[in-house]
């Protein structure tokens, strides 16, 4: 009966955390494995086929589609300057010409006969991939991309928006269970990732990206100000590249929700030091979560004992859980009995059960699948 | 018939499970004293988050509740083990999926109002979620739609324009367009983007020329062949067919999945389809069955011969939740409620399942507002259905050019429901409803049946699986469809027509098996229940007032005989269609009345 359980969150004090860097088209790969690179670290480039422009040349020389071709001065897949001719008509024994010039400068993609177009396709766009977090390369995918490993304080999150975003970590909040007060965020805090407590209003994320936060880590946010941050109703939780200005990961879920104190206190511990964030979150098919990177240096893996991989066990009596639904919800605590019964809840619902003893005080029941696995 | 290695009557065990977008689940089939019978389900959250990320580990978990519960073994090796040998493993494996997600598009055509609006039902119809729509006037310059449609990377594209003989100029300029966009999928990049032509006949050559070696492209009939008609049937098999092949084969582990079982693992929607189409062809009737997931929800309709199924991609009760919300609006889901909610508490309330799409309602509230959610869900999933189940084979559906501009439910929707016998429900929402009044509420709702409407739900959610082994063994299918899986809720009796409240709407009475009679007469703006066992049938003389019809027409009797279920014959004269009462007081009365009832919930 240890199977029916919920993966939980990661929140590792200490773990290896691995991130491989690919590139959306194949490009050049520039670091070797070994190498030291930064979150910064530019280490694969490639170039994305540029923009596309349309001229409508049969129009602006009042010819046929069909004679588009022998109208044309430059050849398809020839690169032409802004403003230079392209096409040229001449009409009433030579007397009155017609031209079509290039609107931006690019190559001449194709030209279509029947509906009289000429594409245009802009210089290509450059796009670099950096490294994202502090680390060494320890995989080259030719061509495509790396792997790079670090030894980090990992937390994952529950939701995010925006994108990857690193700096500073700061703590606004003296703990987990304080609304993120406007008033708390200044100008100290332009660059870098600042830890709030059990809520981010909308006023709190004004003022962030007033001052420049880069990202806020919080352990609630409501939909309401969810959808004013947007523009509009999130229906599937696929985000990632919303451009909002900062980057949010929330730790515990919609609505003010109490940081769960060891988040809290493992965040606060590395406060001053370099974080990476990504908001990114797919709750489908390859499930994406939003988190949190503080990679360590050597000295500080040193003085706190080298990570040791713990492996996903089950639900057993004493696994650390967290309820991730009314009426306990948020409340952590530990299993204490795990009765292979069906039982009947206040929903009537006939379904397994655990025991929990809250690290608060008090117990409950509560149903297997509402309660997620703390894992190191 | 798919192929099985040993002869089906020697087939002693079947291990069957379905991998749903939010658990999968495994029942064991055995044979007992020569019949085929449920013997127990197991369930486990489906595995496609990390550390797992492979969907086998999920049903491997399942597949171990079964174990732990028969005690008997059925893993070897971390797989199924079959044929069954020594007291291990099993006879029969069969698996079918719904993992995988909703379906994203992006639609085009030439004029905004016509083709390309036809191109956005039909692949609403289909259950995509539409992300833009592209149209030659949709005053944006070309390289503006060619971003966009590069910037949102669709799943999938449909292009429609022209008429048959109409431009073929506008269609290669929008071929065109997409070529430019060198569009790649959302997921997976190890296959080319599906792009779906259902446009002018006579631009088939210049779209294939331009978009045949860019993307993976696929041509159906024209959607609007004429001005005045549309035929949106093909193109939304086309767009389903490749949701199916391309999307869902993205669940991680997927693959490891197709090689443990002999016969190919079949999507969950085609199979309840199977079952819906075997309980009308048995009974000799007209079915709506629903089959409402975590991501999708699928409805399913026979009328007369014709078989009609939509997969409403963005309707769902965990991963979809939030857009059920956003589609439904606040307003309408609370109308549902016999309490105060606030609007922000909904909303957090639906986010939180989102994210967490595993847990299930432990306060009656939260019961209350997730079948509030539920019938929000069946409504809108139903409206979708009606659009798609129009007309039959050969014969289209007509719009003049002043509808054009105001797309109705036409009459020629096949969907009649003074005609339909049958509601079938499925899924976890409806199937584990902890009273089984709770899932006939809600189809009712959901569906407002009219006339006289037997209902049913699937017991423990296996009719995925009934219809996949239905393919391979179909004596074993419809004996345990029969003993274990269908159950029989009853009868619903829903006058159409309105009236006002406490005005006489309908009487009725029931000769019972036991010879005694039982007679109601039911007010406008009431429900009422009169108990009628499983397998137990009535015979029923059914008066509505002259203002409703029960079937026969306004005012006029009928004799029937009416089928009892585990709640029994419910009468619903809160008119048809339905209005809940605008007042918040006055509606939350009513619904308090109506649960009280018929006993939908516990009394505090």
């Amino acid at each position: 009966m240890t199977h029916a359980y919920t993966p939980g969150l990661k929140v590792s004090r200490q773990t290896e955390v691995k991130k491989e860097r690919r590139l959306p088209l194949k490009g050049d790969v520039l670091v070797g494995v070994g190498d030291s690179v930064t979150a910064e670290t530019i280490v694969a480039k490639t170039e994305l086929p540029g923009n596309v422009q349309t001229v409508n040349v049969a129009n602006r020389l009042s010819i046929l589609p069909e004679d588009i071709e022998r109208n044309m001065v430059v050849k398809v897949g020839g690169w032409v300057e802004q403003g230079d001719l392209i096409a040229e008509s001449r009409s009433f024994f030579g007397l009155f010409k017609s031209s079509a010039k290039m609107p931006v400068a690019g190559t001449i993609e194709s030209v279509s006969n029947i509906t009289g177009q000429v594409i245009v396709r802009e210089r290509a766009i450059p796009v670099e991939i950096d490294a994202y977090v502090d680390g060494e390369v320890i995989e080259v995918f030719e061509g495509e991309g790396v792997l790079v490993k670090t030894t980090a304080t990992f937390v994952q999150g529950i939701f995010g928006i925006g994108g990857e975003a690193v700096g500073i970590l700061d703590v606004v909040a003296p703990d987990g269970s304080v609304v993120m007060d406007p008033s708390s965020i200044n100008s100290s805090h332009k660059d870098k990732i600042i830890v709030g407590g059990s809520l981010v209003t909308m006023d709190a994320l004004d003022r962030a990206r007033e001052v420049g936060v880069r990202g806020i880590i919080a352990g609630g946010i409501g939909d309401s100000d969810l959808r004013i941050l947007l523009g509009y109703d999130l229906g599937v939780a696929i985000t990632g590249s919303e451009e909002i200005g900062l980057t949010v990961v929330v730790t515990e879920g919609f609505g003010q929700m109490t940081m769960a104190d060891r988040t809290f206190n493992l965040l606060a511990s590395r406060k001053g030091m370099k974080t990476s964030i990504s908001g990114a979150t797919q709750i489908r098919a390859g499930v994406i979560r939003p988190e949190v990177v503080i990679p360590l240096d050597a000295a500080t893996r040193r003085s706190e004992g080298e990570a040791v991989q713990k492996h996903a066990t089950g639900l057993v009596i004493g696994s650390p859980v967290r309820v991730i639904r009314e009426p306990h919800f948020g409340k952590i605590g530990e299993v204490t009995s795990l009765p292979p019964k069906l039982q009947k809840l206040e929903s009537e619902a006939m379904v397994r059960v655990l025991g929990v003893r809250f690290e608060e005080a008090g117990e409950a029941i509560i149903p297997r699948a509402n309660v997620e696995l703390i894992e190191e | 018939m798919a192929e099985v290695n040993k002869d089906v009557e020697d087939i002693q065990t079947i291990m069957a499970t379905d991998c749903g977008s939010t658990t999968t689940k495994a029942i064991l089939i055995e044979k007992r004293d020569g019949e085929y019978r449920l013997i127990v389900r197991g369930e486990a959250p489906t595995t496609v988050e990390a550390p797992f990320e492979d969907v086998t580990r999920g049903v491997l978990n399942a597949v171990a509740e079964v174990e732990d519960l028969t005690g008997n073994t059925y893993i070897k090796d971390d797989k199924i083990a079959h044929p069954r040998e020594g007291g291990v493993g099993t006879d029969l494996d069969l698996s079918t999926s719904s993992a995988g997600g909703g379906l994203q598009m992006m639609v085009a055509g030439v004029v905004k109002e016509m083709t390309a609006e036809s191109a956005q039902r039909a692949a609403l119809g289909a259950g995509a979620i539409v992300m833009d729509v592209i149209a030659s006037n949709d005053q944006r310059q070309p390289h503006e739609r060619i971003q966009r449609i590069r910037a949102l990377r669709p799943d999938m594209i449909l292009l429609s324009g022209g008429i048959d003989g109409g431009t073929t100029t506008h269609v290669a300029e929008l071929a065109e367009l997409i070529a430019a966009a060198d569009p790649r999928p959302r997921l997976g990049m190890s296959y080319s983007l599906p792009v779906i032509f259902a446009g002018n006949v006579d631009a088939r050559e210049l779209v294939k020329e331009r978009l045949e070696t860019k993307t993976s492209l696929s041509i159906t009939e024209n959607l609007r062949p004429v001005l005045e008609r549309e035929n949106l049937q093909p193109a939304r098999l086309g767009i389903q067919e490749l949701f199916l092949e391309h999307v869902m084969k993205h669940a991680p582990g997927y693959k490891h999945l197709l090689e443990w079982t002999p016969v190919p693992i079949m999507p969950t929607p085609a199979a309840v389809g199977i079952i819906m189409q075997l309980i009308a062809k048995e009974e000799g009737i007209n079915v709506v069955g629903v089959d409402i997931g975590g991501a999708t929800t699928d409805v399913f309709s026979v009328f007369g011969d014709v078989f009609n199924r939509t997969v409403s991609a963005n309707l769902g009760m965990s991963y979809s939740i939030s857009n059920v919300l956003a589609e439904a609006t606040v307003p309408n889901i609370l109308r549902w409620v016999p309490f105060d909610v606030e609007e922000t508490d909904l909303r957090n309330r639906v986010k939180n399942k989102m994210i967490r799409p595993t847990t299930i309602p432990q306060a009656l509230e939260s019961l209350i507002i997730e079948q509030a959610m539920a019938r929000e869900a069946l409504r809108l999933a139903f409206i979708q259905h009606k659009l798609l189940a129009v007309g039959l084979k050969g014969v289209q559906q007509e719009r003049t050019i002043s509808d054009t501009f105001e797309q109705t439910e036409s009459g020629a929707t096949l969907v009649d429901m003074m005609q339909l016998d049958m509601l079938v429900g499925s899924g976890g929402v409806l199937s584990h409803a902890p009273r089984r009044v709770q899932a006939a509420f809600m189809l009712i709702d959901g569906f407002m049946p009219e006339g006289i409407t037997e209902l049913a739900v699937d017991s423990i959610f296996m009719m995925p699986q009934l219809g996949v082994l239905a393919q391979v063994h179909p004596k074993a299918a419809m004996e345990v469809f029969h003993k274990d899986c269908l159950i029989r809720l009853g009868t619903c009796v829903a006058p159409r027509g309105e009236g006002k409240e406490g005005a006489p709407c309908l009487e009725i009475s029931l000769e019972m098996p036991d010879g005694t009679t039982e007679s109601r007469s039911v007010n406008f703006g009431e429900m009422a229940v009169i108990p009628l066992e499983v397998g137990q049938k009535a015979k029923a003389v059914i008066k509505p007032s002259r203002k409703f019809d029960a079937g026969a027409g306004k005012g006029k009797e009928i004799q029937t005989e009416l089928g009892g279920g585990q709640v029994g014959v419910i009468i619903d004269a809160r008119g048809r269609p339905l209005a809940l009462p605008t007042d918040r007081v006055e509606r939350v009365r009513k619904l308090s009345e109506w649960n009280d009832a018929l006993g939908v919930y516990p009394e505090d």
